[in-house]
């Protein structure tokens, strides 16, 4: 069996998976089709695990394995390009991917739709798979589309809720705001380049880089950078096109954990990555990545600190990680983007999960105000998430850390416009994340147990008597997941020396001369542990640790206190908790205004211009006109008579007149 | 001396009666075939005139067809004329409209 054979095995068998738990889920009954569809996903995780060795030994596979159709010069094929930056992505996404098949079997326990939703899962994996692997815009654009449709699907899973069909229909159309700069992005390389192979036009990019698009003269490459880049904001969430993903939790958690957190929202990263050597040329481009995903990653962790429901804390705290990711790529530390990607994967994942747990253990209750106490309850919940909010905060040893802190350093070096600003953000971010990973801690598992007084209120006269039911450690399909997640989460961070400074990525990323952000940070690299040691001398780390002590101090020492200030900072508060307006803003401009739209073009295009107009209107026009000639046709004889006479004579004379100018 | 001209004259005079007649007529759809009949003499005036004044006898051979046929045509007319009058009691043109649009 050869490499190739193995390579096309990774993507299918998670297909095969969704394939028989879609159509034959009945067939196969619950335990069937979460066996087929874990054991897809484990096929391919192990795969995955045989082709880094493979990868690690130095063989770059890049070829295609079929050709759909060739049309003029344009190709279009179903390729694999296998490097270590598609290794390292295959690797993260089966794992994950497989913990979250495990962890669903306890989650969705009771849900009739048991079958589908693995069935999505997998089918996710296999489209994610597909996103990382090829080796074209073609397939990369069909990869992109794929995982947008299931994110669909899923976040509409529990399709009788209309808030879930809200999210979803929300979700589908601001990716589609996105795509609309990616297809535009793609549309111009495929025009310019002649090509839609990574390859083929990563060797013209010199080329490309001298020419400017001839329509609006702008400098061509910046424009696809950009227009790419555009698509990356819609599928990683970046503002100002990030208000689907906080919606996005009307989906099961799982699906949260999987597609909302650790590996859907990352393609954008991906991609951006995986297009390095395009965006190393455009300066403009990278600055208005850096600008972007420093907005992203600092007002986002701001609107996370005064959310109470324990998924969108969350939720905002994944957009403000997505920030990071962009602004390393702005400050073309690529690598270091998908480091954090990676780290970002697991302790996201863990948060998630964990989230979830506490949801089971509440029985559905997502309002963290409902919660309190819960450490002594569900310990082993309680200590993974500790390891994940710790990672969030970007405190050592755990991952979170020696990510976070290599992005701030390298948008520390960057020299682009806007890099001033994206430190000051990143700061600020560090700050802040330190504070809601903690809040959310605190608030869900230290103080004052506050489910009993709620389950009185809540559900008083809850047939199912609920209130009786105290919070308990979920099964063991839950925890295990949360624990082999939680090594990663504290571990992979101890990578930084392989994966940032060891040709961990070889040529699958290319970082210009001028840009020497990495490699700066390469020279300066001591060893895990003497970068651990060095921070406590840096600010990131003491903003991290204020947080978390701001948090201890507010919800542990003096709870009284948030009420206090959300009052006297009335203004503020209502910004936050509005977030900023978006919504609000989309709905009314943007929702309202394409329902204005419509509603013209229906009174004002269909029924007056079309029906009106040009049905009844012409309809209308032959009666006028007819009704005019009616009054010619008097049925008088004589009338006719006379009409035919003068006629006779007023052609005659004509006749006569034009025979004398002798024009007949 | 009385010329050619006098008779084609006195046709045309004849001819323009008989074709006011049939616009000015409102009343009566007798005197309508009257008028076409006036103006079918005055056709004839011509061709007895013309035949006379060149020498040719099939002017007026064609008189005798023309006089034939009109006799016929009225025929059919005041044939039509009685049919009408059964049926709407009335020859009045003005009541004649049903061709109206």
């Amino acid at each position: 069996m050869g490499m190739k054979t193995l390579y096309l095995l990774v993507p299918l068998a998670p297909l095969a998976g969704a394939i028989l738990a879609g159509f034959f889920g009945k067939i196969l009954g619950r335990t069937g089709s979460h066996v087929v569809t874990i054991l897809g996903v484990a096929i391919s995780f192990a795969l995955s695990v045989l082709i880094y060795q493979d990868v690690q030994a130095g063989t770059v596979f890049n070829g295609a394995v079929y050709t759909w159709l060739e049309s003029g010069g344009l190709k279009l094929q179903v390729g694999f390009l296998i490097d270590p930056l598609t290794v390292t992505m295959m690797l993260v996404v089966n794992f994950v991917s497989l913990m979250v098949h495990i962890y669903t079997i306890g989650y969705m326990a009771d849900d009739p739709g048991y079958q589908r939703f693995f069935s999505y899962i997998s089918l996710f994996t296999f489209s994610m798979l597909m996103l990382v692997m090829s080796n074209n815009f073609a397939q990369l654009f069909f990869g992109w589309e794929a995982v947008g449709l299931v994110s669909y699907l899923l976040i509409g899973f529990w399709y009788t809720r209309p808030t879930a069909i809200y999210a979803n229909l929300k979700a589908f159309l601001v990716n589609r705001v996105g795509d609309f700069g990616f297809l535009l992005g793609i549309g111009l390389i495929a025009a310019y380049a002649g090509s839609l192979d990574y390859a083929e036009v990563f060797a013209k990019r010199n080329e490309l880089a001298a020419l400017t698009e001839t329509v609006t003269g702008w400098p061509l490459l910046t424009a696809i950078c950009i227009g790419l880049f555009i698509g990356a904001m819609g599928k990683s969430a970046q503002f100002p096109l990030h208000v689907w993903l906080p919606d996005s939790m009307e989906g099961p958690t799982p699906i949260s954990a999987l597609i909302h957190a650790a590996t859907m929202v990352t393609a954008g990263i991906f991609m951006v990555s995986r297009m390095s050597p395009l965006f190393e040329l455009s300066d403009t481009a990278l600055s208005f990545v850096i600008v972007i995903g420093a907005i992203t990653c600092l007002f986002m962790a701001l609107i996370a600190i005064v959310q109470t429901d324990i998924k969108r804390v969350v939720a905002y705290s994944t957009l403000s990680q997505l920030g990071y990711m962009t602004m390393a790529l702005g400050a073309s530390a690529y690598s270091v983007a998908i480091f954090h990607l990676m780290t970002h994967a697991f302790f996201k994942a863990v948060l998630f999960l964990g989230a979830g747990s506490v949801i089971i253990a509440m029985h559905h209750e997502q309002d963290m105000r409902r919660m309190g106490g819960l450490r002594k309850y569900m310990p082993i919940t309680y200590a993974t998430m500790f390891i994940a909010a710790i990672a969030n905060a970007g405190l050592p040893p755990f991952a979170g850390f020696f990510s976070k802190d290599s992005i701030i350093e390298a948008v520390h070096f960057s020299q682009v416009p806007g890099a001033g600003f994206a430190y000051f953000c990143a700061l600020a971010g560090v700050f802040v994340g330190g504070l809601y990973s903690f809040r959310l801690i605190f608030f869900t598992f230290h103080g004052k147990e506050r489910f009993r007084e709620a389950a009185h209120d809540a559900h008083g006269h809850d047939a199912h008597g609920h209130h009786a039911a105290e919070p308990h450690e979920t099964p063991k399909v839950v925890t295990v997941p949360l624990i082999l997640l939680s090594i990663p989460a504290i571990a992979s961070g101890w990578l930084i020396g392989a994966i940032l400074y060891g040709n961990w990525f070889g040529d699958a990323i290319i970082i210009a001369e001028v840009h020497k952000g990495v490699a700066t940070m390469a020279h300066e690299f001591h060893g895990v542990v003497g970068m651990m040691t060095h921070s406590v001398t840096t600010l990131p780390f003491w903003l991290a640790i204020s947080g978390a002590a701001t948090a201890w101090f507010l919800y542990i020492v003096r709870p009284d206190l948030p009420a206090a200030i959300k009052k006297k900072s009335g203004f503020l508060a209502t910004i936050l908790e509005e977030k900023y307006g978006f919504d609000r803003f989309n709905d009314w401009f943007f929702a309202g205004g394409a329902r204005g739209i419509g509603r013209g073009l229906w009174k004002g295009g269909d029924e007056a211009l079309i029906d009106g107009v040009m049905v009844n209107g012409s309809a209308g026009a032959v009666g006028w006109v007819s009704g005019l000639v009616r009054l010619v046709q008097t049925g008088h004889i004589y009338q006719y008579a006379f009409g035919m006479v003068f006629g006779v004579l007023g052609l005659l004379s004509l006749m006569w007149w034009l025979g004398q100018r002798g024009l007949i | 001396m009385i010329s050619l001209s006098h008779y084609l004259i006195l046709a045309a005079i004849l001819f323009a009666i008989g074709m006011v007649g049939i616009f000015l007529n409102r009343k009566n759809l007798i005197v309508l075939l009257m008028a076409i009949e006036l103006m079918l003499l005055a056709v004839n005036i011509n061709f007895v005139a013309f035949s006379h004044y060149l020498n040719d006898l099939s002017g007026q051979l064609f008189v005798f067809f023309i006089l034939v046929v009109a006799a016929a045509e009225s025929g059919i007319g005041l044939a039509i004329l009685v049919v009408l009058f059964r049926n709407l009691s009335s020859i009045d043109v003005e009541d004649l409209d049903s061709l109206k649009g």
